[in-house]
C-alpha cells in the first residue's frame, strides 16, 4: 500500500501559499475552533503537456455534453427525432439506433457496473486519472478558473485584488466574473434538460414560460450546484464531499502510476544560484511552482495524499523550471511507489501494468461489458408474456369441455404496426377464442412500439385426454418475428362424468 | 477528557481518543458546513410556521399555508373522481356492444367491472365468479336467464326474485315438502334426471318416471329436459348443476324446489357501472 502521508519528511510550511492570502483577507488563525473558513487557493496558470491534455479533454467533454442533445436522428414519423433522449413521459430511452423500454433498465445497470469497473481499472493502472482529467467537478472548475483569470488575472494579480480595498475596478471584475460564472452555470443546467425533451422545442417553450415545471426546477438546481461547486467550493467538493478519495485507496497499489515527487533526486532542496554546482544537493530549488499551480492547494513534495487528484499540473510546472535550469525533467512525474523503491535500491524500475488486480478488473470489465452488449444485441424485437388465470384456474363448460383463461401481453419493439397470429400448442383439439369476438383465430394487432394486452380462452374438448396440468405454450408470429411463452393448461382432476 | 496532543506529522490536535495506538486528528469542519446547518435551522423554523407541525391538547398547529397531506389526498381524490367522470361518460354514451368491441373501452370496463364485482358480487359468486352450490357460476357458458350482454345487464339491474319491479322470477314447486308427489315418485324422478344427463341410472325407475316428468316437469324444463331461459328453467342434460349433480342434491331440489335470490342493483349501482359490470361478466364468461 502506498503511504498517504509521509511522516519521515521534514515538515515544510505547506500552508504558506494560502496564509499569504489569509493575511490579505485579514482573517484570523485558521486553526482552532470547530469550524474552519475555506483557505483560498490561487492556482497559477501553467503550460506543459499535461495542461495540454487537460485543455483537450476540457474541450472534448464539454463539447460532448453540450452538443449531444442537438444531434438529430432519423426515426419514423411520430417518434422522437433526437439522437439521445430520455423520454420520461413516453417511458422510452433513445440513444442513436438503440431504443430501450423501462423493463430493459438492466442495460443501464450493466453500463454502470462496467463504468465502475473501468474506473477501478483506470485507478489501479494510472491512479486518479478520472479525478484529474474527466470528472465534471474538475472540468467545470477548470472552466471557471479560466473565466476567473480572464477577469481578475493570474495568481498574483488575483491575490493583490483580493487584498485591495473595494474600488470600482474590483467591483466590476468581481461582478463580471460571477455573472459569467452564473451564465455558464445556467448553460449547464440548460443543456441538461435538453436530454429529457426535444431540444429545439424545449429551448423555445423554455423562454416563453411554456416548458414543464420540472425543466425550470432542474435548470435552477443545476445552475445553483454548478455555480456553488465550481465557483465557490471547488477542491472542497473533492476533499469533503466526494467519497472517491476514500475509496480509491483500495484500488491503488505500489504499481499504480501516481504523481510523485522523486525525493532521492530532489533532496536536499534549496535555492540555487546560477553557475553554482549541483554536486551534493538535490534538484529541487524550492521555487514552490508545484504548490502554486496546484488546484487542490497541496504540496506534492509531502508525498502522495488524499487531496491529490493526479492532474499533473505540478509536473508541468516543475518540468518548466527544470528546463530553464538545464536539469533533466521529471523531478515530479507520474511514477509508481515500486519504481521509486527499486531505484532507491539501485535496481532498474519496471512498470508493471499486468498485475493480478488489473487482470481481475479487466476480466470483470470484459465480462460485464460483453454481457451487456450481448443482451443488447440479441434483444428480441417482440415479446410475448402469458399470465394464466388463477381464479378460476379452469372452467368446465356445459358439454364437459374445459376452458382456461389467459392474458397475453405482446410487446412490439419495432417502429411499425404488426399483426401477430397467435397459436396454442399443447392440447390437441384445443380451440382459441377471444371474449366478445366471434373469429375462430386469434390475431392481435400491436401498434408500433406498444404493448397490447388481450384475454384469450383456450377450450379443450370434453373427450381430450388431459392430465391435471399439461405443459403448453403460446406462439405469436408476425412475418419473421416469432415469439413464444411457456405456460400450462389446467383442467383439475379427470372429467368427473 | 482524554489527553489531547498535537500530532507531530500534521501539526493538528488529536481528539485524545486512542484505538490500538491510532489517534484521530481533530481537524475542524469547513465553515460552509456550519452555514448549511444554520440554514437548516432557519428552514425548520419557517417550516414550523408554514406547515402543520406542533401537537397540542386540542389538535395541532395548522400552519400558515394551510397545507396538509390530508388536504392533498382530498384534492387527489377529487381529481380521481373527475378523471373517472370521463370514463363514466364514455360508458354512458356507448352501447354494450360498442364497449365490448372497442379495445380501449373494453379494457376500461374490465377494470371498473372487476373492482365493482369484487365489492358487490364476490360475496355470493366468489371473487373469481365461479359461484358455488346455489350460486351461479358466471365463468362458464351456462346461463339460466340468458347470457347475452342485454340479458346480463337486465339480471343485474332487476335481480332475481328480488321483489323489485321487473325482477326475474321463477318458482319450482316443492314436490316433496308440499306433498305433491310421493317419496317413491321423487326417487324415480331423480333417476330420470340422472339419466337425462347421460349418466347410468336405474332403467325401471326411469321408465316409471317418464310420464311423471312429462306431466310435471316438461312444461318448464322442456320435453327433453333442455331447459328454458325465458323461464329461468335450467337445462338438465348438461354438466352444469346449480344445486349439485349427485343424487341426493337432485332429490333435494325436487323435494324443496329451491330458488336463489339476487338483489336488484339498479338502486345501488349507477347505469354506467352496471354496463361495465355486464361487459366484465360477459367477456369473462367467453360471451354468448
Amino acid at each position: 500500500m502506498p503511504t498517504l502521508i509521509d511522516n519521515t519528511a521534514p515538515k515544510p510550511d505547506t500552508r504558506s501559499a494560502v496564509s499569504a492570502a489569509e493575511r490579505a483577507k485579514g482573517k484570523g488563525d485558521a486553526k482552532g475552533g470547530l469550524y474552519k473558513p475555506r483557505q483560498p487557493i490561487y492556482p497559477k496558470l501553467v503550460h506543459g503537456k499535461w495542461r495540454m491534455v487537460k485543455w483537450a479533454l476540457l474541450i472534448a467533454t464539454l463539447s460532448v455534453y453540450y452538443i449531444t442533445p442537438w444531434i438529430r436522428w432519423g426515426r419514423p414519423e411520430g417518434f422522437p427525432q433526437q439522437a439521445a433522449l430520455v423520454d420520461f413521459t413516453g417511458r422510452r430511452f433513445y440513444f442513436f439506433d438503440i431504443q430501450l423500454w423501462p423493463q430493459e433498465v438492466y442495460v443501464f445497470t450493466g453500463v454502470l457496473i462496467a463504468a465502475a469497473l473501468a474506473l477501478f481499472l483506470t485507478t489501479a493502472l494510472f491512479g486518479r486519472l478520472w479525478c484529474g482529467y474527466a470528472c465534471p467537478q474538475t472540468v467545470w472548475t477548470d472552466l471557471y478558473i479560466v473565466v476567473e483569470r480572464l477577469f481578475e488575472g493570474d495568481r498574483n494579480a488575483r491575490m493583490r485584488l483580493d487584498a485591495a480595498p473595494l474600488s470600482f475596478d474590483k467591483i466590476w471584475r468581481k461582478t463580471g466574473k460571477h455573472l459569467t460564472w452564473l451564465g455558464i452555470a445556467f448553460g449547464t443546467g440548460g443543456a441538461w434538460i435538453f436530454y429529457f425533451h426535444d431540444a429545439p422545442t424545449l429551448i423555445r417553450t423554455f423562454w416563453i414560460g411554456q416548458a414543464p415545471a420540472t425543466a425550470y426546477v432542474s435548470c435552477a438546481l443545476l445552475t445553483a450546484t454548478t455555480y456553488i461547486f465550481a465557483g465557490w467550493m471547488r477542491e472542497q467538493v473533492c476533499t469533503y464531499m466526494c467519497p472517491w478519495p476514500r475509496i480509491q485507496g483500495a484500488m491503488l497499489d505500489q504499481h499504480s502510476l501516481q504523481v510523485t515527487y522523486l525525493r532521492e533526486r530532489g533532496e536536499p532542496r534549496g535555492a540555487h544560484k546560477k553557475g553554482q554546482s549541483w554536486e551534493g544537493r538535490g534538484d529541487c530549488i524550492d521555487c514552490r511552482q508545484c504548490v502554486v499551480v496546484c488546484p487542490m492547494g497541496i504540496d506534492i513534495r509531502d508525498g502522495s495524499q488524499l487531496e491529490c487528484i493526479n492532474c499533473g499540473l505540478c509536473v508541468d510546472a516543475c518540468d518548466d523550471i527544470l528546463g530553464k535550469l538545464g536539469r533533466p525533467t521529471g523531478l515530479i512525474a507520474y511514477d509508481t511507489d515500486a519504481a521509486v523503491a527499486a531505484r532507491s535500491c539501485g535496481q532498474k524500475a519496471v512498470y508493471k501494468p499486468v498485475r493480478s488486480r488489473t487482470v481481475y478488473y479487466a476480466v470483470a470489465l470484459a465480462l460485464v461489458g460483453g454481457l451487456t452488449l450481448w443482451s443488447l444485441i440479441t434483444r428480441p424485437k417482440a415479446d410475448l408474456h402469458v399470465i394464466r388465470d388463477r381464479n378460476p384456474t379452469f372452467v368446465r363448460m356445459h358439454d364437459g369441455a374445459v376452458r382456461d383463461g389467459y392474458t397475453l401481453k405482446i410487446t412490439n419493439r419495432t417502429f411499425a404496426e404488426r399483426r401477430f397470429d397467435v397459436t396454442f400448442d399443447g392440447v390437441s383439439g384445443a380451440r382459441l377464442s377471444q371474449p366478445g369476438q366471434t373469429a375462430q383465430r386469434v390475431t392481435l394487432i400491436v401498434p408500433a412500439d406498444q404493448v397490447v394486452s388481450a384475454r384469450v380462452f383456450v377450450t379443450a374438448p370434453a373427450d381430450a385426454d388431459l392430465a391435471g396440468s399439461v405443459p403448453a405454450r403460446f406462439i405469436a408470429k408476425s412475418g419473421d418475428i416469432i415469439t413464444e411463452s411457456k405456460t400450462v393448461f389446467l383442467s383439475g382432476a379427470a372429467n368427473p362424468q | 477528557m482524554a489527553d489531547r496532543k498535537i500530532d507531530d506529522a500534521t501539526g493538528v490536535e488529536t481528539t485524545g481518543h486512542e484505538w490500538d495506538g491510532i489517534r484521530e486528528l481533530d481537524n475542524p469542519l469547513p465553515r460552509w458546513w456550519l452555514w448549511i446547518w444554520y440554514a437548516c435551522i432557519a428552514f425548520s423554523i419557517g417550516y414550523w410556521v408554514l406547515m402543520p407541525a406542533w401537537p397540542g391538547l386540542n389538535g395541532y398547529t395548522k400552519g400558515l399555508l394551510n397545507k396538509s397531506d390530508r388536504a392533498e389526498v382530498g384534492q387527489e381524490l377529487k381529481a380521481l373522481e373527475a378523471h373517472r367522470g370521463e370514463g363514466a361518460a364514455m360508458l354512458r354514451t356507448a352501447s354494450l356492444e360498442q364497449i365490448e368491441k372497442d379495445p380501449k373501452l373494453q379494457a376500461y370496463a374490465q377494470q371498473v367491472g372487476q373492482s365493482v364485482f369484487g365489492d358487490n358480487c364476490a360475496t355470493c359468486h366468489g371473487i373469481g365468479g365461479t359461484g358455488s352450490k346455489g350460486y351461479a357460476n358466471l365463468r362458464d357458458d351456462v346461463w339460466l336467464w340468458g347470457g347475452k350482454l342485454e340479458d346480463i345487464q337486465y339480471t343485474i339491474t332487476h335481480g332475481i326474485r328480488s321483489g323489485a319491479e321487473g325482477a326475474r322470477v321463477s318458482q319450482m314447486p316443492a314436490y316433496g315438502r308440499d306433498e305433491m308427489l310421493q317419496p317413491k315418485q321423487i326417487d324415480d324422478l331423480t333417476e330420470y334426471v340422472v339419466n337425462l344427463s347421460r349418466r347410468p341410472a336405474d332403467a325401471g325407475a326411469v321408465a316409471r318416471a317418464a310420464p311423471l316428468f312429462e306431466a310435471q316437469c316438461s312444461a318448464c324444463h322442456g320435453p327433453q329436459g333442455q331447459g328454458n331461459q325465458q323461464l329461468g328453467a335450467p337445462n338438465l342434460t348438461d354438466a352444469d348443476w346449480l344445486f349439485g349433480s349427485d343424487r341426493a342434491s337432485i332429490r333435494g331440489q325436487i323435494y324443496a324446489g329451491n330458488g336463489g335470490v339476487m338483489p336488484a342493483w339498479s338502486g345501488r349501482l349507477s347505469p354506467e357501472t352496471i354496463k361495465a359490470l355486464s361487459v366484465y361478466i360477459h367477456s369473462n364468461a367467453g360471451g354468448q
